[in-house]
């Protein structure tokens, strides 16, 4: 048995037996990194020493004693690197935890390394990070998905039990749909943002990336509730996600939305997503049709809005306080220029360039303020949908994943594969992905993700149905071939 | 659709950004082209509809005023890239 | 032919930025507190850390809240916080959390009253007008970091960096420097007295900006407006204010013209000169802060800043004139110090002389005050016993000489005026009979000033009165011995 791929709930008999300790479950890990990241360059920074010292003291008796959980560069974790996969932020020491950092601490899981991502987590395929792409562990040549990919690449291939990620308009479900592994984000406001390096403070959630659904319902129970240092925490009761996963499906009536299944999507996508939609009805679920007529909208307004937060969020990083400056400036307006020409790679540039321009003066009107009505009509579509049925089914994305450099100098073929994802940060509900099926024919078998969207704080019902869907299709229990 | 033609050298400028001529062509252009797929927005019709600031429709969140203790400077400037008796240091602020 | 000062007339609005008084900064913990180390009130939240969010300070709202209140401003039941996007190295987050369209005050207005134009200005006509200058708004934002410049570099300090900072901007109303001088005085007066800020303008915190062009008289357009920073007392703006506007009209009356710029005072040369020729252009990109939530002032906030509230200083000096009948001068400065205020209406209470209890408090209390070091707050003479010592004066009991050293007796050991007077045997002579016997006394030792008197010399009986307060070791009431010896010499 590699402690490195087992899950959650094995790894804790097992701890609590005494059969194994903490730091097994580290040693474990720590192989499986030395032999596979130099391939897949899923973690960027990792401190064994410190981990394994906070492995030692771990309390047992915890929810998620002894457990480690990676974690994404973009959340902070008092005294390693923060570095957002950005040159700007080389040679950061993060001064503080984030609150689900606390959270995790105080649930007995022990936080473990820094993992590759897009700079600033802006990205959908993990190649704008600074320390170059984070490889798909099912086909080395192809993207992991972003923005989150080293969080998934690392948990699909067991270098990670569990891992942290950040979901801003699909970074968490896409690159687990890509890397075949479970990726939740949550309600806005279920999960505190304070910690996590913001890109677009209205949409981004923390999320669990995970090998089975029932992992991601422990983690998320662990990093969930209201945090005072965050106004836009809700304060609602967190539910025990993991203890109503097994009420099965029956009874439950799921919506699927017309306008998710467009031209042009891939065909395995859409067979496998079918299918998927087939096999729950079979298992007793109602299928709807439902339609979200905005959704073609999603793409336009979230590439308004999560710009326009972006170009302020990042306004920061200029060399003052923190973080890489340029050495040659004559004066301070030039330190600026230089240091965010130098830090920001390409992509993020882009986006700062589009953000000041949308709010830019006499645009503010025409663009931001438009976008939130649009987001406005959007929530009202999920919720007249969810008036209808109890979650919604839709592939995660509308294709595999594609080769590295493939649509790099392609933005808008980049950004139009988010439309599936993005249109529940805009509407601020829940969303799993989980692997229904992979791809055929000739070359890698690429596994493939289903996305389930609940209603606001309902996450309990959409880990109920896909982890029904887990437990009765064999699709989780593919590993890649490394 | 028409064109767009952001004025990348301006905008960049704002976002305190230097760019080549060679990025404000490139940039020009796909920004342009993002645009150019934004558009479609202009044209919808949204009287009367309200804007979504915040998922959750919650208000008055605040702290006590209750002080809680700093940090040390060594710590606040242990980032710095330049630091001089306890302040943080940059080339000359022209006003 | 230089122009006539007379022929144009200035037209000037302020931008006033107040730090409000709060224990802790507006969006973190830290505390705030003038003339700490450098950066030794930090804190990620004030550095602008990655990743930290922004809690605001509900108390610093609610008294922004109360001083709209105090001001006669509308207050809007929603109300938000916005980004001002710009980049400066004070800021750490290159933007400043402040409010845009839905600021928590707006409107209102603050009354100019004589005695807080200068001094030399306070028998002109506009002191007397009870002018009336108008505010625009007055928003919450944060306050920025402080930077030093040295040879090449500048050195920054974020210990003031998120102080919360009310923003009280007027409209175009000011037509003086004096004008602007009464506006900051009477402004500074009530934010210290409602305890909402401690303005102090040599700590920074309380600064203001002046927006200010000239016109031709008559002309309804606007000039050409220059703003003047960098002032850092109330007499610094009047002057600024004063150079400034002799500048434009000269330019004007040359046939020039005056550019739009940001103009620095130097106060020690007394002249301002141009900071930023060229205006940067201002996209400041406001959006609503996505980290923070709506504000509700229906919801507890306002109720809570009603309950603040005091009166007016300028209502209070009114009301003191009215009722009291002191003079307007009197009521002013004793309506301009809060606790002297309270300490005048206490020992005013069922007094049959307010007026001479504000004379003796503003004569002999504040100085023996002065001179010994103490305010009033902790002034060893309790309000009643002022009362008291005035009423002995009143009734006769005791001359205005002896009251004297009983008043230095009360601010010395704290006892009360009649038990002083008792104990010094200093109860005055008003016994008709005693003092007459001492009248014919006097009389009888100084023939010469009796006949002098008698003689149509008045100033004879002054001598004649202060040798029977002699005899009367300083007893006898001087107006009843006056009066004998004047009946005594006469009826001879």
């Amino acid at each position: 048995m590699n402690l490195a791929l087992e899950p959650i709930s094995t790894l804790r008999a097992r701890l609590r037996g005494r059969e194994i300790c903490p730091r097994d479950i580290l040693a474990a890990i720590r192989e499986r990194v030395e032999e596979l990241n130099l391939a897949l360059n899923a973690y960027v920074h990792h401190d064994w020493d410190a981990a394994m010292a906070e492995a030692d003291r771990a309390d047992l008796s915890l929810p998620l004693g002894g457990i480690p959980v990676a974690i994404k560069d973009v959340i902070s974790v008092r005294g390693q690197p923060c570095t957002c996969g950005s040159r700007i932020l080389q040679g950061h020491v993060a001064l503080y935890d984030a609150t689900v950092i606390g959270n995790l601490r105080r649930s007995g899981a022990i936080p473990v390394g820094r993992l590759n991502m897009d700079e600033f987590a802006m990205g959908s395929s993990n190649e704008n990070s600074f320390y170059g792409p984070c490889r798909n562990p099912w086909d080395t040549s192809r993207a992991p998905g972003g923005s989150s990919g080293g969080s998934a690449a690392a948990v699909a291939a067991g270098l990670a039990v569990a891992a942290l990620g950040s979901d801003t308009g699909g970074s968490i479900r896409q690159p687990a749909a890509f890397c075949g592994c479970v990726g939740l984000k949550p309600t806005y406001g279920r999960v505190s943002r304070y910690g996590l390096v913001a890109f677009a403070s209205s949409l981004d959630q923390i999320g669990p990336l995970t090998r089975t659904v029932e992992d991601a319902a422990i983690v998320l129970g662990a990093i969930s509730g209201h945090d005072p240092a965050d106004c836009t925490s809700v304060d609602t009761g967190v539910p025990d996600f993991a203890a109503s996963l097994g009420g099965g499906v029956r009874g439950l009536r799921f919506g699927v939305p017309k306008e998710y299944f467009i031209p042009g999507m891939d065909p395995a996508v859409e067979r496998a997503v079918r299918a998927a939609i087939d096999h729950l009805a079979h298992e007793g679920a109602e299928i709807v049709e439902i339609s979200l007529p905005h959704t073609e909208h999603a793409i336009a307004s979230y590439y308004i809005i999560a710009p326009a937060e972006a170009s302020s969020n990042l306004a920061r990083f200029d060399g003052v306080r923190y973080g890489h400056r340029a050495k040659d400036a004559t004066d301070v307006i030039d330190c600026y220029a230089k240091t965010r020409q130098q830090g920001f790679g390409k992509e993020v540039k882009r986006r700062i360039l589009l953000g000041t321009y949308v709010l830019s003066s006499g645009y503010y009107d025409a663009y931001y303020l438009r976008a939130q009505k649009v987001r406005t009509l959007m929530r009202r579509d999920f919720e007249r949908a969810f008036e209808t049925c109890d979650a919604i089914l839709t592939p995660t994305a509308p294709s595999p994943a594609f080769k590295l450099g493939e649509k790099l100098d392609d933005p808008i073929s980049m950004y139009l594969g988010d439309v599936f994802t993005i249109a529940v940060n805009m509407a601020g509900i829940c969303g799993i992905s989980l692997p229904c099926g992979f791809t055929g024919g000739a070359g890698a078998r690429l596994p493939i993700g289903l996305q389930i969207i609940g209603k606001p704080f309902d996450e309990a019902t959409i880990l109920r149905v896909a982890h029904h869907y887990e437990q009765t299709t064999p699709w989780h229990r593919e590993r890649p071939p490394l | 659709m028409g064109t767009v033609n952001i004025d990348v050298a301006y905008v960049a400028h704002l976002a305190r950004l230097k760019v080549t001529q060679e990025e404000v062509e490139a940039f020009g252009g796909q920004l342009d082209g993002v645009l150019r797929h934004i558009e479609a927005l202009t044209r919808l019709d949204l009287a009367g509809i309200e804007p979504t600031a915040h998922a959750a429709p919650i208000h008055n969140v605040f702290r006590a005023d209750q002080p809680r203790p700093s940090i040390p400077p060594s710590e606040a400037l242990s980032n710095a890239p330049l630091a001089a008796n306890d302040l943080f240091i940059t080339p000359k602020i022209v006003e | 032919m230089s122009p006539m000062k007379t022929d144009y007339e200035p037209v000037i609005g302020l931008e006033v930025h107040c730090q409000v008084r709060t224990r802790s900064k507006m969006f973190c913990g830290c505390r705030t507190q003038f003339g700490e180390a450098p950066n030794a009130l930090t804190c990620p939240v004030c550095l602008g850390h990655p990743g930290v969010l922004p809690v605001p300070n509900r108390e610093a709202i609610v008294r922004t809240i109360q001083t709209g209140l105090l001001l006669s401003c509308d207050i809007d039941e929603f109300c938000k916080f916005d980004r001002k996007n710009y980049f400066y190295p004070d800021m750490p987050k290159n933007y400043q959390i402040s409010q845009y369209d839905m600021p928590l005050c707006r409107g209102g207005g603050v009354t100019l009253d004589r005695f807080s134009f200068p001094k030399d200005a306070q028998d002109s006509p506009c002191a007397a007008a009870r002018k009336r200058v108008r505010l625009t708004r007055i928003h919450l934002e944060e306050d920025v970091a402080k930077s030093t410049h040295f040879e090449t570099t500048s050195g920054i300090d974020f210990n003031r960096a998120g102080t919360p900072l009310m923003e009280i901007v007027t409209e175009a109303d000011i037509a003086s420097p004096e004008e602007a001088f009464a506006f900051l005085t009477a402004l500074r007066l009530m934010l210290v007295q409602a305890g909402v800020s401690d303005a102090d303008m040599e700590k920074g915190q309380l600064r203001c900006d002046c927006n200010v062009s000239v016109r031709p008289r008559g002309q309804r357009a606007f000039g050409t407006k220059c703003e003047i920073k960098n002032m850092n007392s109330i007499s610094g703006v009047r002057r600024a204010l004063a150079y400034e506007i002799e500048r434009q009209i000269e330019v004007l009356g040359a046939g020039g013209r005056i550019t739009q710029e940001t103009r620095r005072w130097d106060d020690g040369i007394g002249q301002t000169s141009t900071m930023r020729s060229k205006e940067e252009v201002h996209d400041y990109r406001y959006f609503p802060d996505p980290d923070l939530m709506p504000i509700k002032t229906s919801d507890g906030l306002l109720d809570e800043a009603r309950t603040r509230l005091i009166e007016l200083p300028i209502d209070r000096a009114d009301r003191y004139t009215r009722a009291f009948e002191v003079t307007e001068y009197d009521a002013s400065v004793l309506a301009s110090d809060l606790d002297m205020a309270l300490y005048f209406e206490r020992a005013s209470s069922g007094a049959s002389n307010p007026k001479g209890i504000a004379n003796y408090l503003l004569n002999d209390l504040l100085s023996a005050l002065t001179s010994s070091g103490k305010v009033i707050a902790d002034c060893p003479v309790r309000p009643e016993a002022l009362r008291d010592l005035v009423s002995l004066i009143d009734g006769g009991k005791i001359n205005s000489k002896q009251a004297k050293e009983v008043f230095k007796e009360m601010f010395e050991t704290g006892a009360a005026p009649a038990d002083i007077v008792k104990s010094r045997g200093l109860e005055q002579v008003s016994d008709t009979g005693a003092i007459e016997a001492l009248a014919r006394q006097a009389i009888d030792a100084h023939p010469g000033p009796a006949q002098d008197f008698l003689d149509g010399k008045a100033s004879a009986l002054n001598f004649l009165t202060g040798q029977v307060m002699k005899l009367s070791k300083g007893k006898a009431n001087p107006k009843l011995a006056s009066d004998i010896i004047e009946r005594l010499l006469r009826s001879r």
